[in-house]
């Protein structure tokens, strides 16, 4: 059974609404970068669904969501690095209390 | 055309990476690490040599490798400007800890510089982008144990990663409408098939999210000064003028080759946006006690003014574009140099620290006045001629508020700038001690002066050379 293109739409679009909320109310800076995995996942969606849909080359859309899945990891790993590098000299992941640089 | 055939025009590209490797590999051997640096100079001057100009546009690896005239333009500037940053990397104090990794990362960062310029598609605009982020992020927490060096990389990578999440989902629509990544058939696509005009200004919208984050447009400007004050200052220096230049250049491509149709549509906010960003910045500058932050917001206001070209797009504005480019390159990292020179002697970046810096080093006083005079559009100085051309673009395309709105900014731009300038010339030292000019950071400094003093007399063959970059 096929389901329709307006279903997986509004499940990527809310994934998306999920994941900029995640990233705008979350104090703990893993969090955050989890939220961003959330955007990434529901622009992954879209970029299947819209391969099997309505692409000219099928392959594209697909290929597009590997790139996105690769760099996704490539940021994660860099941010945990920083998140790491923070956490030792300041012993915080709470984004309120990073807050040397300011005006 | 297929790979291999596209190696015999990639060579400038294949220096850039091969030395970088090479870098990592003697990083091993070498302990004079400074060498590395320095053949990380040598390098950049090489691929700089190689580069010959497209007569005709090509496409390499397959239509993912654009090399146009344009291309070559930005090819040449990011050449220049990470080799200028990596001349001022030599002298900086203290010195960078992993000199080795710190070059190599900066070639690169060529690397994705010139990607960004010639990518031709959606794939190829992300993949780049995001090549020359993680690396920015990587380049800006590298002073080990330093908070303020850390807290800035993670700011850095949070706003980043956001905005380049949103541009991506307004990408992932905009494939779905088209069912295709390719900018050209983008364009060809959205002329035949029956798209919804309002969905297709949305997903333009989005998209802007994340290049305006790599110009520092407002309101996607919140990073810049705690990421420039925060970063190393000669990661500082190349964070306001590289990767700001080549968004442009991937906003140029992007808007004219498959929006150009549209124009009337966002040729609106980007005008809205363009003098939100120049007075933003402008006003916040004008409160600001330390230099590096105080050049952060004049960068964000810079990039207001650049946008005045982008919002009226006629021939001239596009020229505008990339002639404000050039001439912002060179006085922003030449201020920059000056603010090494001074932040190596007292150990900050404080701007009480130049009062009467004209008394102790009258060379280095007479070089930042000139950039800060060329960076408030002073004539007969580089910042003038791109200036000149933004405004008579804007008069010209009829958009005269943008016109009046620039003007009362630059206006207000010129309090500040002078007001470093006066400190330096009308207030007395405190003790006559001299400034220490390493022979590297001296190096760029003429560089980026000559540059500036060149272009602001004799124009002529920077405009010839634009709008030969512009011929598509």
């Amino acid at each position: 059974m096929l389901i329709p293109l307006e279903h997986i739409l509004i499940f990527s679009t809310l994934l998306f609404a999920i994941g900029v909320y995640g990233v705008l109310v979350r104090r703990n800076v893993v969090g955050i970068l989890i939220s961003i995995e959330l955007i990434l996942n529901s622009v992954n969606v879209n970029l299947i669904a819209f391969s099997r849909s309505n692409a000219l080359d099928p392959v594209m859309g697909q290929v597009f969501a590997i790139f996105v899945i690769t760099l996704a990891a490539v940021g994660a790993t860099v941010g945990l690095a920083i998140v790491l590098a923070l956490y030792r000299i300041k012993r915080t992941v709470y984004t309120d209390e990073i807050n040397l640089l300011k005006w | 055309m297929d790979a291999v055939t596209s190696l015999q025009y990639f060579v400038p590209e294949l220096i850039v990476l091969g030395t970088a490797f090479a870098l990592i590999l003697l990083d091993l051997f070498v302990s004079n690490k400074r060498l590395l640096i320095l053949l990380g100079v040598l390098g950049i001057g090489a691929a700089l040599i190689s580069v010959r100009y497209p007569h005709e546009p090509l496409s390499l690896f397959f239509g993912f490798f654009v090399l146009d005239p344009f291309s070559f333009f930005f090819k040449l500037a990011s050449l220049g400007i990470v080799a200028i940053t990596l001349l001022a990397s030599l002298a900086y104090k203290p010195p960078l800890p992993y000199s080795g990794e710190y070059s190599a990362l900066f070639l690169f960062m060529a690397f994705g510089l010139i990607l960004m310029g010639s990518s031709n598609n959606l794939l190829m605009i992300f993949l780049s982008i995001e090549f020359v982020s993680i690396l920015s992020y990587l380049l800006v927490g590298f002073l080990k144990k330093n908070p303020q060096s850390k807290e800035a990389a993670l700011k850095y990578l949070l706003f980043g990663s956001t905005s380049s999440g949103v541009m991506l989902f307004g990408m992932s629509i905009l494939f779905g409408l088209t069912g295709s990544i390719d900018l050209n058939m983008i364009q060809a696509r959205l002329l035949t098939a029956p798209v919804s005009q309002a969905l297709v200004v949305a997903t333009i919208l989005l998209m802007m999210v994340g290049l305006g984050f790599k110009i520092s447009m407002a309101p996607f400007h919140m990073w810049a000064p705690d990421v420039y004050e925060g970063a190393p200052t000669p990661v500082t220096a190349f964070l306001t003028v590289g990767p700001k230049a080549l968004g442009f250049a991937i906003i140029l491509r992007i808007l004219h080759t498959s929006f150009l149709e549209l124009q009337s549509e966002w040729s609106v906010f980007l005008s809205v946006l363009s003098m939100l960003t120049m007075t933003i910045g402008n006003v916040i500058a004008i409160s600001q006690t330390n230099i590096k932050r105080l050049l952060a917001y004049s960068s964000i206001a810079q990039a207001g003014y650049i946008l005045i070209g982008l919002a009226v797009s006629n021939v001239i504005g596009v020229q505008g574009v990339l002639v404000y480019l050039i001439a912002y390159a060179l006085t922003n990292l030449g201020a920059f140099l000056c603010v090494i020179i001074v932040s190596n002697h007292f150990g900050n970046d404080e701007i009480e620290s130049y009062a009467g810096l004209s008394e102790k080093s009258p060379f280095l006083a007479f070089c930042l006045t000139l950039f800060l005079l060329s960076l408030a559009g002073i004539p007969p100085l580089a910042g003038f001629i791109g200036k000149y051309f933004v405004f008579a673009s804007a008069i010209e395309g009829k958009f005269f508020t943008l016109a009046v709105v620039a003007a009362l900014n630059s206006a207000v731009a010129a309090f500040y700038y002078f007001k470093v300038v006066r400190l330096m010339y009308l207030v007395p030292a405190e003790t006559k001690e001299p400034l220490d000019h390493p022979i590297p950071l001296f190096l760029a400094l003429i560089i980026t002066l000559a540059g500036i003093i060149v272009m602001g007399v004799w124009p002529s063959p920077f405009i010839e050379f634009v709008s030969r970059a512009l011929i598509l």
